[in-house]
């Protein structure tokens, strides 16, 4: 028997759990033959669409497809409540907590999370101290992952603050599956998620500087060679705004604007898709070609804004993820509904301790590292893998975390041999502006490797359609 | 709209217009090039195609004789021409991709699925096998970039700066094919005269006459051979080729209801505002839509466009023969350039804070 929950049968026999029975029962009838036709009509489309992401370290430009599996995952509506209250709560301790650290700093004051744990973060921006954002909101997009460990309980794996990627796929994906499939959505009712642009547009539009009735909104991208840049100019049509490179924008007098045809135009709002770190060469590194020299001072003066903000990225970074329940207790005096993993902080002497006698049981994690890099994999590594990360971590340990290996939830796939169970992690995208709001679905991302934890585009994991059944 | 954004798409369609173009002066050269000729006039026509899209050159280095299978190998698909129809798709697609939000959702899977498919041609030998039927692929798929242009897309900036380029593109691309084909039959006609005076100067013994015409200028050749009445027949399939490459040739017989004549064909290339591809219905385009996008730096180069636009609507192809044709073409290559420039500096170059 699978020692991990299984998203569509019950506790290892063939039998469909409640939610998944219509689907299982239609997937009965169709023919192996009909599943393949349809598998390479969707490769085909894709391809066609060009819903591709760039892959760096090859030749710039090579462009790949990420894996489309048919077979969707299905979340019923009383767990989806669940889940969105959960994620709409953290989501407003993790604004909250920006802004209390970039202004009155009473989380530390009281004691709740060290000094050190935020000044030494290399998230943290100086520049953004004291600094008022509209509506006191730095995190607009987020895209929270979850995965579901034991018997089926959600965990909030990672906050992603900055500039997460995927809800293009989550369009897309929907898209495939009611062009491939039409049949299915008679049978279910699935929650939709094709207003997902307008929300975003509407909450982007929502926290214009204080005094701009009309906002001009551009998304902001590095360029065609980034590994999203599908995306940016995916949002950027379905939002009717302009997609800019740094390169379009100029700062003049306090105000951002971009070259048009018919002059310079004022820009209000910036959905960036590009780290701090690039912004503006005239405040953080001085290389990069892909900012606007000037952005932060306008934007520091109120005359611009920036989604997400500047130095987010200290609430989403792995050493603070441990202290985001006590953020909800301290900041909402509620209890968190969803669930953190069980972490140990190799700063502290006794989680290394621990961490250290444990590495083969254990997922071991880069507190900056991203895209399932830099990490281990504790059973599913070799001696000298585990004794080289050892190393790693006693050289730096403040620079790692660990956590216990979850058994995360299986989601049935088709991979080569047919239909198997491969492990599964969802990201719903929660938007912050005047309200906080989602749609009712996510990106499902598939490990599509046996036995692989791992489900990073990246590292070649796929993605799945996510339905919320309304009913 | 973005500057950058326009540059892309003003590009985007001047890299497909000009991939179609290449491929209609290919097409043209295969199909005059299984008449019956003279291996050195088949040459001679081939060397001027690559000449007018002033690749020569480039050919040499790569290619140490000219045969139709090596120009055409060069000028689809060798890496090292950056003006193939490979290299003017991919760099249509990419300019696509860079702006793809600004296209509709058809326009912009078009110019994708386009490439793809070129790329899956070029593997194959399908190329080899029949040549023509890929021109014949490559034109399709110029049309339908058009016709979903028109068919899905907001008349706009964007539109305007699309029909913009590629106007501009067909406008150089139609003189190119103008000069190489009049030029090359010019070359067959000289030769024929010479031949003929040859003779003449065989039985006369006059050498004298046959020195003078050497010493004549290009243009004056050029325009004695335009207006010569002798032999219409022998040149009928060069003109009809010429027509043929612009798909001209149902339009010359509803037009002219007359023989195939040089002058006629110039003055339907050129003058005819109601043919879509000649000068005339090109710079009207370009005029227009240059209007539609107006700013307030644009006003010489709108005026400059003007001219050229009033110069073909008002010009009588007399005039234009009598100054050399050549001669008349090559000033027109210069505005066109002069106009390209122009429209990037006032729209497409980020115009100054």
């Amino acid at each position: 028997m699978a020692n991990f929950f299984d998203e569509m049968y019950t506790d290892g026999s063939d039998v469909a759990r409640p939610h998944y029975g219509e689907f299982s029962q239609w997937l009965g009838q169709q023919s192996a033959e009909t599943i393949a036709r349809k598998r390479v009509e969707a490769d085909v489309i894709f391809r066609r669409v060009g819903i591709t992401f760039a892959v760096y370290g090859n030749d710039a430009g090579t462009e790949r497809l990420i894996p489309f599996d048919i077979i969707p995952r299905i979340i019923h509506a009383a767990e989806w409540s669940i889940l969105e209250a959960g994620l709409i709560q953290r989501v407003k301790a993790l604004n909250m907590f920006i802004h209390d650290i970039y202004h009155d700093q009473n989380i530390i004051k009281a004691g709740v999370i060290p000094a050190e744990q935020i000044f030494r973060n290399a998230q943290y921006r100086p520049e953004m101290q004291g600094i008022s954002v509209a509506s006191d909101i730095y995190a607009h997009i987020a895209g929270v992952d979850i995965v579901r460990a034991g018997q089926g309980e959600f965990y909030v794996l990672e906050d992603n603050l900055r500039v997460p990627s995927g809800v293009s796929y989550m369009l897309e994906d929907r898209k495939m599956m009611m062009r491939l499939f039409p049949e299915l959505f008679t049978r279910h009712k699935i929650a939709p998620v094709d207003h997902y642009p307008d929300m975003l547009l509407d909450n982007l539009r929502s926290v214009a500087p204080v005094g701009v009735t009309d906002p001009t909104v551009v998304i902001m991208t590095p360029g065609m060679y980034n590994s999203a840049y599908f995306e940016h100019a995916f949002l950027a049509q379905q939002m009717g705004v302009e997609l800019v490179e740094g390169k379009d924008l100029f700062v003049n007098d306090n105000a951002v604007y971009m070259r048009t045809t018919r002059g310079p135009k004022r820009v209000d709002v910036i959905y960036r898709r590009i780290d701090d770190d690039y912004l503006d060469p005239l405040a953080f590194r001085p290389d990069s070609t892909l900012g606007v020299p000037g952005l932060l001072s306008v934007y520091r003066a109120g005359g611009v804004t920036l989604a997400n903000a500047i130095g987010t990225g200290v609430a989403d970074d792995k050493s603070i993820y441990p202290y985001v329940p006590d953020m909800i207790k301290f900041y909402m005096a509620e209890k968190p509904i969803l669930n953190n993993v069980p972490t140990f902080q190799c700063r502290k002497k006794d989680d290394l301790a621990y961490t250290l006698a444990n590495l083969k049981d254990l997922v071991v994690k880069e507190v900056h590292g991203a895209g399932g890099y830099g990490m281990l994999v504790g059973p599913a590594s070799t001696k000298q893998e585990i004794e080289d990360f050892r190393a790693r971590v006693i050289a730096n340990p403040e620079g790692y975390i660990a956590q216990p290996t979850l058994a995360l939830s299986a989601c049935p796939t088709y991979v080569e041999a047919g239909i198997a169970p491969r492990h599964i992690d969802l990201r719903p995208f929660v938007l912050s502006g005047k309200t906080v709001s989602m749609v009712r679905g996510g990106l499902t991302r598939v490990a599509l490797k046996e036995g692989s934890l791992v489900v990073n585009s990246s590292q070649g994991g796929g993605t799945k359609d996510t339905w919320i059944l309304e009913k | 709209m973005l500057s950058r954004t326009a540059d892309h798409l003003f590009w985007m369609a001047r890299y497909t217009e000009r991939a179609e173009n290449i491929a209609r002066m290919l097409d043209v050269h295969l199909q005059t090039g299984m008449l019956p000729q003279a291996e050195e006039d088949v040459e001679q026509g081939w060397r001027a195609l690559l000449g007018i899209s002033e690749l020569q050159e480039a050919y040499d280095k790569r290619h140490k004789t000219l045969t139709p299978q090596n120009v055409i190998d060069f000028m689809v698909r060798d890496p090292a021409n950056s003006s193939s129809i490979s290299a003017c798709l991919t760099q249509a697609r990419e300019n696509a991709r860079a702006v793809r939000g600004a296209l509709t959702t058809e326009a912009w899977e078009i110019q994708n699925a386009t490439w793809l498919k070129m790329q899956g041609y070029l593997k194959t030998d399908a190329l080899d096998q029949n040549p023509a039927e890929f021109f014949e692929w490559v034109k399709h798929r110029s049309h339908l970039s058009r016709g979903v242009t028109i068919g899905t897309m907001l008349k706009d900036e964007a539109f305007h700066f699309i029909r913009l380029g590629t106007f501009l593109e067909r406008a150089d691309n139609t003189a190119r094919i103008i000069d190489v084909k009049f030029h090359s039959a010019n070359e067959k006609q000289k030769k024929q005269s010479q031949s003929q005076s040859q003779s003449q100067s065989e039985s006369e013994s006059a050498s004298e006459s046959e020195s003078e015409s050497e010493s004549e200028s290009e243009d004056q050749e050029q325009t004695q051979s335009l207006d010569a009445k002798a032999e219409p027949q022998i040149d009928f399939y060069y003109w009809a080729a010429i027509l043929r490459s612009v798909s001209a040739f149902e339009i010359y017989r509803k037009v002219y209801r007359d023989v195939i004549t040089p002058a006629r064909v110039a003055d339907l290339l050129i003058l005819r505002a109601d043919m879509p591809r000649s000068l005339a219905a090109c710079m009207e385009e370009v005029l227009n839509n240059l209007k539609n996008v107006s700013n307030n730096v644009s006003a010489d180069t709108e005026r400059f466009a003007g001219k050229l636009h009033a110069e073909l609507q008002f010009g009588s192809i007399d005039e234009i023969l009598e100054a050399g044709l050549h001669d008349y073409l090559t000033v027109f290559f210069e505005r066109i350039f002069e106009l390209g420039n122009r429209i990037s500096r006032d729209f497409l170059v980020p115009l100054a804070a």
